[in-house]
């Protein structure tokens, strides 16, 4: 899909490229539903696969639809580290493994001896030791953060952006047997991509993107901002507030497919009785010959830079600034570095080959100038959040004991953004309300 | 990059569109043993698109064996030759320094190559279209335990339900047969009780549709079992057969 088609205020229809013939279509209907998925490829490295993509809800939420929380993105602690440039994604391991898994590194800076070499009273079970009670199964942000603190202190493993995941313990305590039936396919999968055997070293983990909390602004009835416009599933921002617990991705997908959309998309239909406008309504006329501007516009640039190395560029800048411990002067440096590389892609870029064919350069194209727009709004979403929440950390805002420090009493909202021209939104704030549950500061100490 | 890296001749299948003659073209590469097949290709594209060339067209999804829109044949095996993986999680480390590896699209009858690398698998999407589901409304959750399932029947239907619709098995068969493919969905559902009532109408509505699509017929080669990224077994195939006589025999024939 590359546009929604809005008309007289309500959702119409979408516009989308055929992937085979290049030919623009239009679809018209009495609503439209985008079950369209997250955007962690923002950060080209992430464990989504490759063809998820933003542009469906971006290009709804150009033509109207607010976005929100888009700083809340959650970095999961349990996935493969990163083996060279050439590397296209990052392989959830799961989270499961951090069961009978202990997590170390080495106490000493710049070890790089193999994980075996190193006796026992020179490794450091960090995680045990920071949250006793909780342990290796601390939460995801806790787990992701403090695994980038000691590798950032120069401690990964074999001196490299990396933490031990260490089952030597359990396979003593439960026998291999009982380790092999648990988790026998991760740790194939493991042995498959690494060439390592992790019942004998330890495996080698890293934190990756893996969801984001914020997307398109929905009511209870998943009805975004453009009326007869319904969200599902992760591309919009509601259930899992700022930090999304295990599991519950998969929940959402099957509540607000099977449960709440076919009651309140019926109830939309029931009320407003809308009709199907026709497919030459100049709204669609126009939506698609923007579309097809577009396109033409990305393969006339013919510079020098392929789309994936400003892909990755872009990527460097999300992780290094708007990623996992952020704070005012990199979100401030990252948002200008944003726009440069959004003026570097629109003069610089080289899309191959012509529309009226298969053209995944030219698919991946839109996606990344999509992607060279949201990576700001994110930027400038995490800078306006002066708080710790969730998937959102702030270095300023932290207890001594690195725990995030909340600000309830100004930053208690949905920051729910209107799209007005590039790099410019408008801030709307839907204020949370809590009945049955106090807000309480959490502890896993 | 480590000095372990792998020199290697690759000869790619290159096809304009699916009116056009393909052809193979040979590309030289240095890689590290720890990119996979895929990330490979993706480097060749980079370059291939910095000097204004087509890019090599691949499909490639969740590069993590489990999505099915991968399925190259590598040196004449479907996902290359290591058992039970798909192309995305073939690593460069399992080819020796120096060889040549040819890369071609799935060849079969029911898969037209569009372009390079890419096949049209929809004929799949019609087989499973013809009955690859269930269509009694399931209603409200029913209480937990209300339907008992042994252990050993719910793992042989989530074996068969392990098939990730790559068409490897098509691509295996000297017959271009999807039996594998469409004995693991039959199976998935019949081992369970929810697919009952459909199960004669399904299995009759499937082949059906598979014997319209193109696809040949099975002469027991086991070949679709080997190539298999997921290790789907043959006696899917049996029990597909198994259901297809009893429907014959016990129901009425369905018109498709």
């Amino acid at each position: 899909m590359l546009d929604l088609v809005v008309i007289d205020g309500l959702a119409k229809g979408i516009v989308c490229r055929n992937l085979v013939t290049g030919e623009i279509e239009k679809y018209s209907a009495q609503a439209v539903l985008l079950c369209t998925g997250g955007y962690s490829n923002v950060y080209f490295l992430s464990t989504n696969a490759m063809n998820c993509n933003t542009t469906a809800i971006w290009r709804a939420h150009k033509k109207g639809a607010a976005f929100a929380n888009a700083c809340y993105t959650q970095i999961h602690p349990t996935c493969l580290p990163l083996h060279g440039e050439s590397q296209s994604k990052l392989t959830l391991m799961s989270e499961s493994l951090r069961n009978d898994g202990r997590i170390w590194v080495p106490k000493k800076k710049g070890d790089t001896r193999k994980a075996n070499d190193i006796p026992e009273e020179e490794r450091d079970y960090y995680l045990e030791k920071k949250y006793p009670s909780f342990g290796n199964l601390s939460p995801r942000d806790i787990s992701s953060r403090s695994a980038k603190e000691v590798c950032d202190e120069g401690r990964g493993a074999e001196g490299g952006d990396a933490v031990y995941l260490d089952f030597s313990d359990a396979i003593k305590r439960l026998g291999q047997h009982l380790i092999e039936e648990r988790y026998g396919n991760l740790f194939d999968v493991y042995k498959t991509i690494t060439g390592e055997n992790p019942y004998n070293v330890p495996m080698k983990i890293y934190p990756a993107p893996h969801y984001t909390m914020g997307g398109l602004w929905v009511d209870y009835n998943l009805m975004s901002t453009i009326p007869g416009l319904f969200i599902l599933g992760e591309a919009n921002f509601s259930d899992h507030g700022a930090n999304r617990l295990g599991a519950s991705a998969l929940m959402q997908g099957l509540a607000d497919g099977y449960f709440v959309a076919p009651y309140t998309v019926g109830n939309y239909l029931a009320g407003d009785k809308p009709e199907k406008a026709n497919i030459d309504h100049s709204e669609f006329n126009n939506t698609q010959k923007e579309v097809e501007d577009n396109i033409k516009k990305l393969l006339s640039i013919n510079g020098k830079k392929t789309v994936d190395e400003i892909h990755k560029k872009l990527g460097r800048i999300m992780w290094n600034k708007v990623g996992m411990a952020r704070n005012e002067k990199k979100l401030k440096e990252g948002i200008i570095e944003i726009k440069e590389l959004r003026e570097e892609f629109k003069k610089d870029v080289k899309v191959v080959g012509q529309n009226e064919d298969i053209n995944q350069t030219l698919e991946r194209a839109g996606r990344v100038a999509d992607y060279l727009e949201l990576g700001e709004l994110m930027a400038v979403d995490a800078l306006h959040r002066n708080e710790s929440c969730g998937g959102h950390f702030r270095e300023e805002y932290q207890f001594e004991d690195g725990e995030a420090k909340r600000d309830d009493a100004n930053y208690s909202y949905v920051a729910a953004w209107e799209y007005e021209s590039p790099g410019k939104w408008n801030l709307n704030k839907e204020p949370l309300q809590f009945e049955n549950v106090k807000l309480a500061t959490r502890s896993y100490k | 990059m480590s000095s372990n890296n792998l020199k290697l001749t690759l000869k790619i299948w290159r096809q304009e569109s699916i009116s056009s003659k393909g052809r193979f073209e040979e590309f030289k590469v240095t890689v590290s043993p720890d990119a996979s097949i895929l990330e490979m290709l993706d480097e060749i594209n980079d370059n291939l698109e910095r000097q204004g060339k087509k890019p090599v067209a691949f499909e490639s999804d969740c590069r993590e064996g489990i999505c099915g829109t991968c399925g190259l044949v590598i040196n004449g095996h479907p996902h290359g030759k290591i058992p039970k993986i798909a192309t995305c999680q073939l690593h460069m480390r399992n080819f020796k320094d120096g060889e040549t590896i040819y890369i071609e699209p799935f060849r079969a009858k029911s898969f037209p190559v569009l372009k390079d690398l890419i096949v049209d698998r929809s004929a799949l999407d019609e087989v499973l279209y013809a009955g690859g589901y269930i269509s009694v409304n399931t209603g409200g959750v029913p209480d937990a335990n209300e339907i008992l399932i042994p252990k050993d029947v719910a793992a042989r239907a989530m074996d068969a339900a392990e098939c990730i619709g790559c068409g490897a098995c098509v691509a295996a068969c000297k017959n271009a047969s999807a039996m594998l493919f469409v004995g693991a969905k039959v199976s998935q559902y019949s081992f369970l009780p929810q697919g009952q009532p459909e199960r004669y109408k399904r299995v009759q509505s499937m082949v059906a549709k598979m014997d319209e699509m193109g696809f040949g017929s099975c002469t027991n080669t086991y070949a679709c079992e080997a190539e298999c990224p997921k290790g789907i077994s043959v006696t899917n195939i049996a029990r597909m057969n198994n259901d297809f006589i009893f429907a014959k025999i016990g129901s009425t024939e369905v018109e498709i």
